[in-house]
Order: structure tokens, then sequence, then C-alpha cells
């Protein structure tokens, strides 16, 4: 294993910028997750680290040995592929011993690796089938042993739970995470899926549209959003727009008076978390919400049931509207369509971004 | 009740409209197989009695047995070439899109449709320019005939390997040169064997083709250098007799037999 530095990747297609100036560092044995809607350049990213799209500027290192322009072939990164991508003529033992063919290793330790590999992902005794007798998560665990005999300094993992069921997902999730673990790889994996890229990540780099807009921890990024973008693509917000009258006073579109911390004089937009806010029937007076920094009353427009959890839309004034989420409570508050309320959060809670 | 009527009559006038169509297409050759086994010289019905006379007959006619030794060789080696130029070819038409690939797959899929006469007369033609030019033997040869079975044989492969090649996961390459193996070791490891089944198709369909073509041969074959095709052709101006019969009975075993043994190891109905 070793450390992977990607320093000023960029990738031109004429005009079209799929990555725009990607810089990021992976330690040896960090679990790194790109994260991003289709389209933001993080399979590209990807690719490029692999030696499969050659970078229009930039440099990719590999435990500080510049592999920018080195092929596929001479890299030693292993790939999981979203297709799983294994050879549908070669049995399960062949397909993991291909890498190891290559390499030239002697027979006999290809022979051991490779059911080494295989024990590893429990698929000992599988060794003859081929890939079409073997479920979609054999397949899958199969695709990772293949990359895991080569002991590849990197491991590279694109969107490998994709095409497993939403169960099962949550098992793999587990399982590829422990691996990484126990064998110390350096791995970076791109997702779409958000609930992946937290339950698995050690770090994650959210990116969009070539560019990357925040590295950080789960935390980091619920808690601390760098921008409007990554408030609204890790968790949910509810956006507010408006503009910063003066520093911790917020004005709303429809004209609503909002305490805030710091933002800098001008247009802005407010982000509030939906759990973050409270929410009390109108009639309790000096109830619950009292002491809370802002409280505004407003008619309850949609209200849906999500089993533990319920999101209810407040309508604030004609141009604003709030999500609020409440964990559901047996003789806890739910209101009705319809209903006046009172909604209520700390300044705290709101996140300031300049629009 | 109308509407079970109704499908059962739908079904019964498929079935009924695809038995015509079979038994349009397998009459011929029921009555040849059986016209083969005729005991006497003039095809006429009732037979006089059955024999396996005529079978005997082709062996004792040189020319059969050459004409059948020709092209089968010419088959062979026609087929090989074809594949050796219409597998890449394909390839290039799947995964790299350049300026005139449209037109180009269309040229190389054209040899199946223009008609036999004219591709004859053009390569004709083409082979005496060469002659002429060249100032040296072209027209005639062996290898001559074989550049023209060439022709007919890559529309098959081509054909056939491309729509083999459009349900390869083109993963599955980049999977091997991330394990190491680099553009060449690829393609023979992993590209080709899961392209097998077109390769194994258009290779039995090219080599058919070539085996019964009569029409461009025509054009090419030289003095003492003669297709079976033409044979039977030659023969049939002077002679009506079964031993024709016979040796159709044989070509039609040889290709069926071909088609069910490639069938065990690919399934034709996947590919073609």
């Amino acid at each position: 294993m070793a450390r992977l530095d990607i320093e000023n990747l960029v990738k031109r297609y004429g005009d079209f910028h799929a990555v725009r100036d990607v810089s990021l560092s992976i330690a040896d044995g960090e679990f790194l997750v790109l994260l991003g809607p289709s389209g933001c350049g993080k399979t590209t990213t990807l690719r490029m680290v692999a030696g499969f799209i050659e970078p229009t500027a930039g440099r990719v290192l590999l435990g500080g040995q510049n592999v920018t322009l080195l092929p596929p072939w001479k890299r030693n990164a292993g790939m999981v592929f979203q297709s799983y991508a294994l050879f549908p003529h070669l049995t399960v033992a062949q397909n993991v011993a291909f890498g190891l063919e290559m390499r030239k290793i002697p027979r006999a330790d290809i022979d051991k690796r490779v059911e080494e590999v295989l024990a590893l992902v429990r698929l000992g005794g599988y060794g003859g089938r081929l890939p079409r007798q073997l479920s979609g998560g054999q397949q899958q665990r199969v695709a990772l042993a293949r990359a895991l005999a080569i002991r590849p300094d990197v491991l590279l993992l694109d969107e490998p739970l994709s095409n497993l069921d939403a169960k099962l997902r949550q098992e793999v999730r587990v399982e590829i995470r422990e691996l990484q673990r126990q064998l110390g790889l350096t791995t970076v994996m791109v997702t779409h899926d958000q609930e992946e890229a937290l339950t698995m990540a050690d770090r994650l780099v959210v990116m969009n549209e070539g560019l990357v807009h925040q590295v950080g921890s789960q935390r980091d990024l619920y808690e601390r959003p760098a921008d409007r973008f990554v408030a609204g693509f890790v968790g949910r917000s509810t956006f507010l727009e408006g503009k910063i009258d003066t520093p911790g006073r917020f004005t709303t579109q429809g004209g609503l008076v909002l305490k805030c911390v710091g933002g800098t004089t001008g247009p802005a937009v407010l982000s509030l978390r939906p759990e973050r806010v409270e929410i009390a029937p109108v009639s309790q007076e000096g109830g619950p919400l009292a002491g809370l920094d802002n409280q505004l009353q407003g008619t309850v427009e949609f209200v849906s049931y999500l089993g533990s959890l319920i999101d209810i839309h407040v309508r604030l004034s004609p141009a604003d509207r709030l999500v609020v989420q409440i964990a559901n409570r047996e003789g806890g508050f739910a209101p009705d369509v319809g209903q006046s309320v009172h909604a209520g959060w700390p300044a705290s809670a709101g996140q300031v971004f300049k629009a | 009740m109308i509407a079970v009527i109704r499908r059962r009559a739908g079904r019964w006038a498929l079935n009924g409209a695809a038995g015509v169509a079979l038994a349009y297409i397998l009459l011929p050759l029921i009555f040849v197989v059986w016209l083969a086994f005729f005991r006497q010289e003039i095809p006429s019905f009732p037979p006089e009695g059955y024999s396996l006379r005529w079978f005997a007959a082709i062996l004792d006619q040189r020319k059969f047995v050459d004409g059948f030794s020709l092209s089968f060789r010419i088959g062979v080696l026609a087929t090989a070439i074809g594949l050796a130029l219409g597998v890449p070819a394909a390839l290039c038409l799947v995964r790299y899109n350049f300026t005139l690939r449209g037109p180009l797959a269309n040229l190389l899929l054209l040899p199946v449709v223009v008609p036999g006469v004219v591709l004859g007369t053009a390569m004709y033609v083409f082979q005496v320019e060469v002659e002429n030019g060249l100032d040296v033997d072209v027209l005639g040869t062996f290898y001559a005939l074989v550049a023209g079975h060439v022709v007919i044989v890559i529309p098959w492969v081509v054909r056939l390997v491309t729509a083999s090649l459009a349900g390869v996961d083109r993963a599955i390459e980049e999977a091997a040169q991330n394990l190491g193996a680099n553009a060449w070791v690829t393609f023979w490891r992993i590209t080709l064997p899961s392209i097998r089944p077109g390769i194994v198709a258009g290779a039995l369909f090219g080599f058919v083709t070539s085996f019964g073509n009569l029409e461009m041969s025509l054009f090419l074959v030289g003095p003492g250098r003669t297709t079976l095709p033409i044979v039977i052709l030659q023969y049939l101006e002077w002679k009506i007799d079964p031993t024709i019969a016979a040796v159709s009975v044989i070509q039609i075993l040889l290709i069926g037999g071909a088609m069910l043994v490639t069938d065990r190891y690919v399934k034709l109905a996947r590919v073609v």
C-alpha cells in the first residue's frame, strides 16, 4: 500500500471541463470517498488515477512515483468496476489469477494466493464456477478478490455497490470497510450515494461540475458545509433566499427578519437543517420555543409521514417555506395540514452563504 | 370466449403460414435427397427402385473429387484471410467513432447485396487490369480465386463479429489492463475469447458462402481449376442423371454437420 497524491488534475474534452483543478492527498491506509452527482467529474478523476484517461494537465503520484503518463498495466492499482467486469469465459479462480499471471508469478504461488484471497471474501470453494453461475453479491466479491490479489498500491472502487439490492448493499458496505481496515488498504471510492459515502469513508470529497467543493469528515460536511451546494447535497437543507442587512441580521425575500451568525452584507441564502427546527402549536404561549432566537408563525402546507420521522412543510410568508423534520414520538405533537404552528430555531442552527 | 377463439385462430394462422414457408424451403431438398437414391438414370416418378450406385459414381469421376477439393481449399483459405481482415475491421467499427464509419460499415457488407454476376464481372476486369499492369499471371490462378472469395467472406465475419461485440462489456478490457495486461495480451486473452461465438459463426457462414459460390467463381476459374458448383453446372449441361443429386446430398450433409457441431459450442441462434 502507498499514499496517493493528485496534483492540479485537469481533464478537458474540447470546451467541456470534466475535471477543472483537483488536488487531493490520500494517506497510506486511508479510505477516501469522492461524492457528487452524476457528471461531477468524480469518475473521470478515478479513471485518470487508474490510467484509462490521460489528464489534460496535472500529475498523479502513487507512492511518490509520478505515474501520470504510465499506461494502466504499468500502475499497481486494483480497480473494482461498477459492472464488476468479470471475464465471462474464465472461472472465478482464473479471474482472480489473471493479474498474478501477468506478473509472472510461479504457478504454485498463484494457486495459493488465489485460494487465500477467495477465502478472504468468503468465496472459498467457488473457484471452479463461472461468473454467470454466481449471484450479484458473489460476483461483486470476486471482483474485489481479483483486485486485492495483485496486492495493489491503491484500491479504486467505482460505484461498487450500485448494482446490488438495498439490503445486500448495507452488508457489503460493512464487509468492504472491515477488509479495508484489516489490510490497511489505501482506497478511493466513487459514489453518488451519500449514505454509502458517509458510512464508509474516513474522509469525503464533495465534487460538482469538475470542482472540489469541500474535503472533510462526515461531521465537517454536515455541520459546516462550505457552500450552498454541499449543504444541499449532503443531508437536506431548506434554503431561504434574501440578504444580510448587517452581520447577524438576515431578511428573507418575503420580508421576515431573522437572527443568524455572521455573514457579510449583501444578497445571501440562509440554510437550515430540517431536524434543527422546532415546531409547536400556536396556542402554547411562551411554551417550548421560548428562548429560541427565531420564532415565527406559519401554516402547515404539507405533511409526509416517513415512519420514524415526519416531514412538515410550513409556509412562513408568501415567499418563504420551511421544511421541519420531527421524530415520531408517542404523544408528540403532530400537526395537520392547514393548522397554524410556531417554528423556531437558534441563530447558530442556520448557515449563511453568499448568494 | 370470443377472445379465446380469436387467439386460437391467430395461432393457427401463424403456424399455418410458418408451415407453408418451411415446406417451400424444405421440399426441393427432400426431393433432391430422394432422387439421389433412385435406381434409374432418367429421373421419373415413381422410382423403379433404389440403389447407392450414384454415390459410387461420384468417386469414379475425378472432376467431382477435384472440384470438391479445390472448393474446400479455397473456402478454408478465404475464411482464414477473411477472419484476419474482418475481425479487426469489426473491432474498429464498433469501438471507434471516425468519419466515414457508417459508409465504411455499409461498404464491408455490400458484397452480400451486390449480385454475384456483377461482383464477378468487376473482379474479372480488375484482375485483367492488374495482370496487364504488373505483367504477372493473375486471372485463373488459385490465389486470384481465393482473393475473390475473401471479398464474399468478409461481410459475414464483419456482421456476426459486430453483433457479438455489441454484447461484450467494454470494462472487461479495462479490467484486464488494470490487472497488468498490455493491449496485445488483452486482445488475445480477453477480447478474442469473448467474441468467439461471433467469430465461429462468421467463419462457418463465410465458408459455406465461399463453398457454394457459383456466379462470381465462373468469372475467375482457369483451365483445369474448377470449383465444385461449376463442375455441377457443367455436368448438368450434358446429363441429368442422379449423380448431381448424390453430390448435393453429400454437400447438404457436410454443411448441416458443420452447423450442428458448431451449434454445440456456440448457439448459432444467438448470433445470427
